[in-house]
């Protein structure tokens, strides 16, 4: 039964969260940046674009350097 | 967001799930059993039809804004594994997405397991391995319907692009029989991951409360932009790779 729940767990695991968990845990950490900023008068669409020009060649040079 | 694009996203990311979805059934009937490996893609479908007929109107039902954030948030992490993995096999750190080598494998794999009768089903291993294959990536397509659907406002246009995509392939898959290399899976890999990740960008901003310079034109940029940041990637990891292969040799 706790295999089952494991392999369970591991399937949504690599489904949602997939082969590189900083890219997931960079999405949730920039749309909570996201929204605190929109609390404020400063514009805040500009975010995550950032984020995504940062995160993507990141998670990538983590990928070559261990050879995924 | 049109529903020309709409249509086109869902299609594109669907044609590329369907693909390996079809690999895995082909295997299954030429390995094994024709009868039971439909019998599991009919199967997987059937379930796979439950889920969207259960969760579409659920999921319409949630108020937008907050639809927009989780989605948006699901989207971007898609779309930037989608794209860096195309990247990854573009710049050539990663073998590219072979129809035929995982045909052969799935092949030899299914070929050597011993024949076991079940029920109405002639070969239970055939009817499990297309049952799971096309639940597995079914299920990723049932994502992809859900969410530009539910977010366009338009689940009923996702489920029709989807369908043809689905339909199209296995038509295609079932008819010669052999996987479809021809699918230029790679290439469809790397748009669909630079439309999951503009798409996730602008409503997932949208969702936490941004608001976009020039409202759903700024779609009209970001997906442009990503594309042309994703192609600098590629060549800037070429250009390593080339550059550390030739100081070894």
């Amino acid at each position: 039964m706790a295999d089952r729940i494991r392999a369970f767990a591991a399937f949504w695991y690599d489904f949602v969260v997939g082969d590189d968990w900083l890219i997931a845990a960079g999405v949730v950490i920039s749309l909570a940046l996201t929204y605190l900023l929109s609390r404020t008068a400063v514009p805040a669409w500009w975010l995550l674009p950032l984020a995504l020009a940062v995160l993507l060649p990141v998670s990538l040079w983590r990928a070559t350097r261990r050879g995924d | 967001m049109g529903s020309g694009a709409l249509f086109i996203a869902v299609f594109l990311a669907c044609v590329v799930e369907a693909v390996e979805a079809t690999t895995i059934v082909l295997a299954a009937g030429t390995a094994r059993d024709w009868r039971s490996a439909t019998t599991g893609m009919a199967g997987a479908l059937a379930v796979l039809a439950v889920i969207v007929a259960a969760l579409g109107p659920a999921v319409s039902d949630v108020p937008l804004h907050g639809l927009r954030l989780v989605v948006g948030a699901l989207l971007l992490v898609f779309g930037l594994q989608w794209l860096r993995k195309a990247i990854l096999r573009a710049s050539g750190h990663k073998a590219r997405h072979d129809e035929g080598k995982i045909f052969a494998e799935q092949l030899a794999a299914a070929a050597g397991q011993p024949r076991r009768r079940a029920g109405l089903v002639p070969d239970w291993y055939g009817f499990t391995l297309s049952f799971k294959g096309v639940l597995l990536e079914g299920l990723e397509v049932v994502f992809i319907v859900l969410t530009f659907g539910s977010n366009a406002r338009n689940v009923g246009l996702a489920a029709i692009a989807a369908g043809a995509a689905v339909i199209l392939v296995a038509a295609a898959g079932l008819a010669i029989r052999t996987p479809l290399q021809r699918v230029p899976e790679n290439t469809m890999k790397f748009v669909v991951g630079i439309m999951l990740t503009a798409f996730g960008t602008f409503w997932g901003a949208e969702g936490a409360g941004a608001h976009w310079p020039g409202s759903d034109a700024a779609l009209l940029v970001l997906i442009p932009a990503i594309a042309v940041f994703a192609l600098a990637l590629v060549g800037l990891l070429r250009g390593n790779r080339q550059a550390v292969l030739a100081g070894r040799s």
